[in-house]
């Protein structure tokens, strides 16, 4: 691991002040960053120790939900209000990592975090996201792990998040700070699509700090659910995933949200799909056909193309649940 | 390799404070959590598994929570109390957790047992119900490459069930 300045913010505007320094990089839970340095993935020249910054709150507004960008995983997991009001959060972050991790790691470094694709993580590779211009080792390599959705000839890496998919279904936005002040990004846009640009993760610029992630109030919200298909039980990341939220009326779809882990290089929303269920009678039929939209332009590799028909039944088995077949 | 330069403004004074005892902060800024407790320490509870946050057998409690040391960088935990498997007994008195993983035969190698004891203190800590799938779910991010699985759970439900009235 390459050597490293290390100092601790005790205030946002010194951390923002820190970071906007090239080769800076915020310290929160440091579950990624450390691993990425031992790896010699990351080397940043200075880390910035975020933790006594006062932004670990769980803040239930009237508008909906304020999680501050430290509070963990772990504190968000258990909240009573989240999991009676936003399950699909709660179920999310319960099926993330380890219970280690989940109190190590803090939901704006969530976002953050990187893609588990093999070959981003071995520097013995060539790998666009981590050296742009050096070519894609996976794209004909060992690509069972990677994206269907979203992809480009430079990079299928999938995003790694469980919880990023929860909340882009429950139009989440990210509130940034910066010496300029504060902004929102929606979640949908904030991760972005790897293009010719790989490298280029999220919408986030070098000298802004998360300083939380709000979740609108909303009825649907408390009836949702995070469906997450793996190779092993627990402690692995989604080979594909489901974020689901249901509200039904008399047997017919009054609304729906759907966004979809595993598959794509972002959290993905499927609003087509959300669409064409609305108004539809809740029944397997219409789940079938609403998972047939979702994966519709999906492009899949020599090794992942069963994560198709995966996600396809795990969505209809999401709804389900959710909504019953009658 | 350049000698590392340990700039941590202001950071000189503070130590680790380990089992309620307190040591030096390595000078190499690098040092994780568990290289400090194996190497500065001399605490070699904490076993260096995959050091990469993967295996849990690094596992130690900090302001008594359960989290990996190799994930954690020494540095930044300086002040904060942490607890290993060596400050679980009492004297000679065995922790609860540390009795029944014996008496139910909670082990056969021994090496992720340090990581198993601390993550089971947390996860105790943490209200875990009297429920052994709840539990095996709770203790997933420790590996056995044993397979004592089943004796560790039984024992961890030992405890919970003499614990919870």
């Amino acid at each position: 691991m390459n050597s490293f300045d290390y100092r601790r913010a005790s205030t946002a505007e010194e951390a923002i002040g820190a970071v906007a320094a090239n080769g800076t990089v915020l310290f929160a839970g440091g579950t990624t960053l450390l691993d990425l340095m031992k790896l010699n993935v990351l080397g940043p020249a200075r880390l910035v120790d975020v933790n006594a910054l006062p932004l670990a709150e769980i803040e239930i507004r009237d508008e909906g939900l304020r999680i501050g960008a430290l509070a963990r995983m772990s504190d968000v997991a258990v909240h009573p209000e989240v999991a009676r009001n936003y399950p699909v959060i709660a179920e999310a972050l319960l099926n993330s990592a380890s219970p280690q991790i989940r109190n190590m790691a803090s939901i704006g470094g969530n976002l953050m975090q990187r893609t588990r694709c093999n070959y981003y993580r071995d520097i013995a590779w060539p790998c666009n996201k981590r050296q742009p211009g050096s070519g894609c080792a996976a794209v004909d390599g060992e690509n069972r792990q990677h994206a269907v959705l979203g992809v480009s000839e430079s990079c299928i890496a999938t995003h790694p998040s469980d919880l990023a998919v929860a909340l882009v279904a429950l139009d989440a936005v990210v509130r940034v700070s910066s010496a300029k002040g504060e902004r929102v990004i929606p979640l949908c846009d904030f991760h972005l699509l790897p293009g010719r640009t790989p490298h280029l993760e999220t919408a986030l610029a070098d000298e802004e700090l998360i300083v939380a992630v709000d979740v609108p109030a909303s009825p649907i919200a408390a009836r949702s659910h995070y469906l997450k298909i793996r190779d092993r039980a627990s402690y692995e990341f989604a080979l594909v995933s489901v974020a689901a939220a249901l509200l039904v009326e008399s047997g017919t779809v009054h609304d729906c949200r759907l966004a979809l882990g595993g598959v794509a290089t972002k959290p993905w929303r499927v609003p087509a799909a959300e669409d064409a269920l609305r108004g539809q009678p809740a029944a397997p039929k219409s789940y079938e056909a609403a998972a047939e939209i979702a994966v519709q332009g999906a492009q899949p590799g020599e090794r992942n193309a069963f994560k198709v028909e995966l996600v396809k039944r795990a969505i209809v088995r999401a709804l389900t649940h959710l909504g019953g077949s009658s | 390799m350049n000698l590392p330069q340990a700039r941590r403004q202001g950071r000189e004074a503070e130590a680790l404070i380990v089992n309620a005892k307190s040591y030096a902060l390595p000078s190499d800024i690098r040092v994780t959590l568990l290289d400090a407790l194996r190497e500065s320490c001399g605490l070699t509870g904490a076993k260096k598994g995959c050091d990469h946050g993967a295996c849990g057998a690094c596992t130690v409690l900090v302001e008594g929570r359960r989290v990996l040391s190799c994930l954690t960088l020494a540095a930044a935990v300086a002040g904060k109390p942490v607890v290993t498997v060596e400050g679980l007994a009492n004297g000679d008195e065995l922790h609860p957790l540390q009795a029944a993983f014996i008496e139910r035969d909670g082990f056969q190698c021994g090496y992720c047992t340090p990581g198993q004891l601390c993550s089971a203190v947390g996860l105790i800590a943490e209200g875990a119900p009297r429920n052994a799938e709840e539990v095996r779910e709770r203790m997933s991010g420790n590996l056995c490459r044993c397979g004592a699985y089943p004796n560790i759970v039984a024992a961890i439900m030992d405890v919970l069930e003499a614990e919870q009235p």
